[in-house]
């Protein structure tokens, strides 16, 4: 169950570390739209309150979506989805290790945007650096696991680019609240700990709620 | 159709015509005045709302894990007539909170969920409608997320907004006012029943073609 896991995540990080394809065009959107987001509202050197937060959170969620999205194309135009899942291999593996794929590219984007965000609009974002580290890494595995599961579904799906984000995004609700929220907190002049730690509860406990749904429905979603 | 259909169209009919009699002839709330009425539509629109979505995701997961496509149309028909009659929740409920908050929206608990609720219904509609083949399982997948996420919207929006004073409107309603609405609630379900097993006959219908058209292919 791990082996196979591990061997489609290795899989999955060979082929994107050979082409970097997914990592250089979900970061240049991720980043667009940062700089989009500081053009329209950084006014004489002045970013709105909060308005950090949600910026980050907005390009970590739109960059996924492209992510996501461009993962399961390339399984797709190679029919390698099919040959995946015909293999002899327990489903739920092969379902973890897509995931953790997608969240490695996905830490790897952040580890960049961060540092971006917290320069364009001024923000203090890296003053507590494991707090943000936990908030983004439950949030962004919320955001992956659904994320992961429904481009699966999908992949088999008619407009499927189109779909992804009308899914994705009402599902997600919650973590991107708890995201923002959470950072937003982490923002603050006397950060308050306590917030942020539930917060990061909230997001720990989507994550086990959503792994576990992912779990038990890749099986019968991916069945024909 | 089953037997029960028309005499019991007829008379939610009735009662949908006799219902605002009832309601203008229930006292005057004595802060709001008239915009209270809309309180009289507004909640049981909103529990017919719920239970439809209920309704919905327990067919959902049913079809998903039995795979029954009876399971599968009533999703569909529920998940249809969330949208509906959520539709009718979010445009009463501004009406009146423009008048009771002075504000269209606050991003309130019952609000943020409902809107929520009501997308994921959306988004199951899109899904069914240009997803293509395979669309029912996806459809009914979301459906399951869907219902999941309600109390963590519930609880992330309580959280957030415990900063700020909750505008509370406690229902201790005098009896004229209670018989209004709970005629209005009756009205309601029996809407939905009526929709609902509609809705349902006419997928059976489209299904029986179907078959019918495959048939005659072969």
């Amino acid at each position: 169950m791990i082996r196979t896991a591990w061997l489609v995540l290795k899989k999955d990080l060979t082929v994107e570390v050979r082409s970097l394809e997914i990592a250089y065009t979900t970061l240049f959107f991720a980043v667009s739209c940062v700089l989009f987001f500081a053009f329209a509202l950084v006014k004489e050197g002045k970013a709105p309150e909060d308005g950090a937060a949600g910026i980050l959170w907005i390009a970590i969620a739109f960059g996924g979506t492209l992510a996501l999205g461009r993962t399961f194309e390339r399984e797709r135009q190679s029919e390698t989805l099919r040959a995946l899942l015909m293999a002899p291999a327990a489903r739920p593996a092969i379902y973890v290790g897509k995931l953790l794929g997608i969240v490695a590219l996905l830490v790897a984007a952040e580890i960049i945007l961060v540092p971006l965000v917290a320069f364009l609009f001024q923000a203090p974002l890296l003053s507590h650096p494991f707090w943000l580290g936990a908030v983004l890494l439950t949030g962004t595995l919320g955001f992956a696991t659904v994320g992961t599961l429904f481009s699966a579904m999908l992949v088999r799906a008619r407009s499927r680019d189109v779909l992804l984000p009308v899914l994705l995004y009402p599902i997600t609700v919650p973590v991107i609240i708890a995201g923002v929220r959470a950072t937003a907190a982490l923002l603050q002049p006397d950060v308050e700990l306590a917030l942020v730690r539930f917060w990061v509860a909230l997001l720990i406990a989507l994550d086990v709620v959503f792994v576990t749904l992912a779990l038990w429905t890749f099986e019968p979603l991916m069945t024909d | 159709m089953p037997k029960w259909f028309v005499p019991l169209a007829a008379v939610t009919a009735l009662m949908f015509a006799a219902s605002p009699f009832l309601i203008a002839n229930a006292p005057y709330e004595a802060t709001m005045g008239l915009v209270q009425k809309i309180f009289y539509y507004h909640l049981p629109s909103a529990w017919v709302f719920l239970l439809s979505a209920i309704v919905c995701g327990i067919a959902s997961a049913r079809f998903l894990f039995g795979g029954s496509p009876r399971q599968d149309r009533l999703a569909y028909a529920a998940a249809e007539l969330t949208v509906l009659f959520g539709a009718i929740v979010l445009v009463t409920g501004p009406l009146w909170a423009r008048k009771a908050w002075g504000v269209w929206w606050q991003w309130d608990v019952r609000l943020t969920s409902s809107l929520m609720g009501w997308m994921v219904a959306w988004a199951y509609l899109l899904v069914r409608k240009y997803g293509g083949p395979g669309s029912d399982k996806l459809a009914a997948g979301l459906a399951l997320f869907g219902m999941a996420n309600v109390p963590f919207v519930y609880i992330s929006v309580n959280y957030w907004r415990t900063i700020h004073p909750a505008t509370s409107v406690v229902p201790t309603l005098p009896v004229d006012m209670g018989v209004a609405l709970w005629f209005a609630v009756a009205c309601f379900l029996l809407l939905f029943v009526l929709l609902l097993r509609l809705r349902v006959y006419l997928e059976e219908q489209r299904a029986r073609l179907d078959t019918l058209y495959l048939s005659l292919d072969e």
